[in-house]
């Protein structure tokens, strides 16, 4: 894929470490092109092994929220795994009152989820 | 009940994707010059968010013919707000489920989840089309209301 806009990528082994390049997800733009961003990570890189890390993330509206559902739909039928760390704590209730801690997993930081990948 | 407010603001703003960050970020200055930080601070920022680009996408359809009227107070201890699109009006009692496809950027699900989980009173008038806020520093909602620690 070109080179991502939104998101920065480093790999750990076989795992894709995905870091977010803006600290307030809000502009629609910025949103559209991440959720492209994001699945063409599953859809045209083919990665099966993927973790978020939110440490840079200080504001996400429910319509960023929308996008990190649709990609976690594409993680799923492409039998990829996704983890989700490093959220603070403002950012981890936004998911719990929207009920997405039941859908995602969710660990401390990368070192928790690599351990488990 | 006497009210007494340190900053208020009315602004008509363009029902465009964007147009209300201006407002917003003056907003926000004004709160955290009156004290507000933490989790209403971010209580706050997020009712705007949602509140206003509801009205922006859902409301006025991103018809830069209609405007969006906001009215804000704010004090050291309480916020007000309240948001008035041009539209038809949303029915608060005809939430969208937000686990189907088609609802997966929608308003109603996830955007009244949160606004209900800061602000302290949420209503709407009858047709549906303006929506009145309000909280105070410290709010948390009712333990029957609070999201499961899933941890």
């Amino acid at each position: 894929m070109s080179t991502p806009q939104r998101i920065s990528l480093a790999e750990s082994g076989d795992v894709t470490v995905v870091t977010f390049n803006d600290s307030k997800i809000i502009d629609d733009q910025a949103i559209q092109e991440l959720g492209q961003e994001l699945i063409a990570l599953v859809e045209v890189d083919d990665r099966k092994k993927i973790v978020l890390n939110f440490a840079a993330v200080e504001f996400m509206s429910s319509a960023a929220l929308g996008k990190l559902i649709s990609f976690e739909k594409r993680v799923r039928a492409h039998k990829a795994q996704l983890i989700l760390t490093n959220i603070r704590p403002e950012i981890h209730e936004v998911f719990a009152i929207t009920k997405l801690t039941r859908l995602f997993t969710i660990k401390e930081d990368e070192a928790d989820a690599l351990a488990v990948m | 009940m006497s009210e007494r407010w340190d900053w208020s603001a009315e602004e008509q703003i363009a029902s465009r994707s964007g147009a209300h960050l201006p407002f917003l970020e003056e907003v926000l200055e004004q709160i955290a010059r009156l004290g507000w930080d933490g989790r209403d601070f971010f209580g706050v920022q997020m009712t705007l968010e949602e509140t206003l680009t509801n009205a922006i996408r859902h409301g006025n359809h991103c018809d830069e013919s209609k405007r969006v009227r906001v009215h804000c107070k704010a004090s050291g201890d309480r916020f007000w707000l309240r948001v008035a699109d041009e539209g038809h009006g949303f029915r608060p009692d005809h939430v969208p489920d937000c686990t189907k496809d088609e609802n997966l950027e929608s308003f109603g699900g996830r955007g009244m989840a949160l606004i209900h989980a800061y602000m302290a009173h949420v209503s709407f008038n009858e047709r549906g089309n303006v929506i009145t806020v309000q909280t105070h520093r410290g709010y948390r909602p009712p333990d029957d209301e609070r999201p499961p620690d899933d941890e």
